[in-house]
């Protein structure tokens, strides 16, 4: 048994401090320990994409970092898109077109689409089609993902 | 599944990072970016009982050219060098390879030395570290030392750093303003693992002789490898289609492939043919000035 250490982080907007085991990974501290649980684990050998989050505003996957590597930072989750009850144009745009059937790989969609729109608010359907091939989904054969992260674009453009 | 127990360090320096490696030695394992080491410690492929992350030493993360040549920290984010204007201006080939590894996500956490030091021969990052003529530099406890790419890649996931080393720097001599280049790779899907990677340099004289030809080829040997017969070939020579089809299979002949799940040897090496005449039908054009 190794010790637990203690580890202060943001977490859309809150701040947090718990004890964690250095082996502990960070999908497990979001999911188990904060119960957030709106981030997925899929196949927890960073290949699926459904764990992605924001770490200090860039997009990672959860299952390839521990939490004690969290320290000090500041994350955001699926559950931080949203602004109480006013959904982000991202999750509006994959509820109007069809961007999720199961939502499994949805929380990775989302926060693919997320980073990728902060950095580039007018892509090409190829560039988001390359940037989206980070996320696996077995239901929509990607179509609909790909028009969904258009029309998220294109919201947030004219906002 | 979850990796085993460790313990865990956070060095704040080089000299301490070295003084842990040097007391746990093998038991040992750094830990940077993590995006090939911690999902082999997921399926507890790896079991390291110390992980030293150097995350915290920020020393190492640099990008900077100082006089013509380029220096980078090893702990530098892949994306941030794929991503710098600079590298983008004088170094395009390491752009555009680090833009094959993985997805985003992958390159905002994964390193530069992490993928020198894991050493997958089909990886971007050592195939391009061959083309660029780029050296490693190594500190351990009885001090510092650059290493060329075939002292430093030994055979697959195998490198020449001792228990006690770490790779701290990655130069890259400067290129000919003037000059043609291609990265190619062949993968199932965007971001897996490359079957067959090729990095191409062409300088020319004016008179468009080549002047000098760089092939390096990743996933068809235990190290990525330069195709040293077929740089001759085209070297002191007016480039022809002819000549680029002559060294093209030239290069397939100096693989030393073996078949795996992905593909079998055969089909690795006729690639890595097709693949070293595209590349250099590419730099070719780029000197003329064309597409």
């Amino acid at each position: 048994m190794t010790d637990s250490r203690r580890i202060m982080v943001k977490v859309n907007g809150v701040d947090y401090e718990r004890l964690v085991e250095p082996r502990r990974l960070l999908v497990d501290f979001l999911r188990d320990d904060l119960e957030l649980i709106g981030t997925h684990i899929g196949c927890e050998h960073g290949i699926c994409g459904s764990c992605t989050v924001l770490f200090n505003g860039r997009v990672v996957r959860s299952c390839l970092m521990f939490a004690v590597q969290a320290d000090g930072a500041d994350i955001m989750t699926v559950e931080g898109l949203a602004e109480g009850q006013q959904l982000h144009p991202i999750q509006t745009a994959f509820q109007e077109k069809h961007g999720l059937q199961c939502g499994f790989c949805t929380p990775g969609m989302l926060m693919s689409a997320y980073e990728f729109l902060n950095e580039n608010s007018n892509p090409s359907a190829e560039e988001v089609r390359k940037n989206m091939s980070g996320v696996l989904c077995r239901c929509t054969g990607y179509k609909q993902v790909v028009d969904s992260v258009m029309e998220a674009a294109e919201q947030m453009r004219n906002k | 599944m979850k990796p085993c127990a460790f313990e865990y360090y956070t060095p704040q320096s080089v000299e301490e990072a070295i003084e842990l490696l040097d007391r746990y030695g093998d038991d040992a394992k750094i830990i940077a970016g993590g995006q090939s080491l911690v999902p082999m410690m997921n399926f507890r492929l790896a079991r390291p009982e110390i992980l030293i992350d150097i995350n915290a030493i920020q020393e190492l993360e640099y990008i900077k050219s100082d006089g013509d040549e380029l220096a980078m920290g090893a702990l530098t984010r892949e994306r941030d060098i794929e991503q710098s204007p600079l590298i983008i201006e004088k170094w395009p080939l390491l752009s555009k390879a680090i833009s094959f590894i993985g997805h985003s996500a992958i390159r905002n956490r994964g390193t530069l030395g992490g993928s020198l030091v894991h050493a997958d021969p089909s990886a971007e990052i050592p195939t391009s570290l061959c083309a660029l003529n780029g050296r490693v530099k190594v500190v351990g406890p009885s001090g510092e030392r650059t290493l060329e790419p075939e002292e430093f890649f030994l055979t697959y996931l195998t490198t020449s750093l001792e228990p006690s080393d770490l790779l701290v720097e990655i130069r890259i001599p400067a290129l000919p303003q003037k000059m043609g280049w291609s990265f190619r790779e062949l993968s199932r899907r965007s971001g897996d693992f490359a079957i067959v990677a090729v990095a191409i340099l062409l300088f020319t004289e004016k008179t468009g002789v080549c002047r000098e030809a760089r092939i390096s080829m990743g996933g068809v040997a235990p190290t990525p490898v330069r195709a040293e017969e077929a740089e001759t070939l085209l070297s002191g020579q007016k480039i022809t289609e002819k000549l680029i089809a002559e060294a093209a299979q030239q290069a397939a002949e100096e693989t030393d492939t073996e078949p795996d799940y992905h593909a079998s040897a055969e089909y690795r090496m006729d690639m890595a043919r097709v693949f070293v005449k595209r590349g250099l039908q590419e730099a070719w054009n780029m000197l003329n000035g064309g597409q």
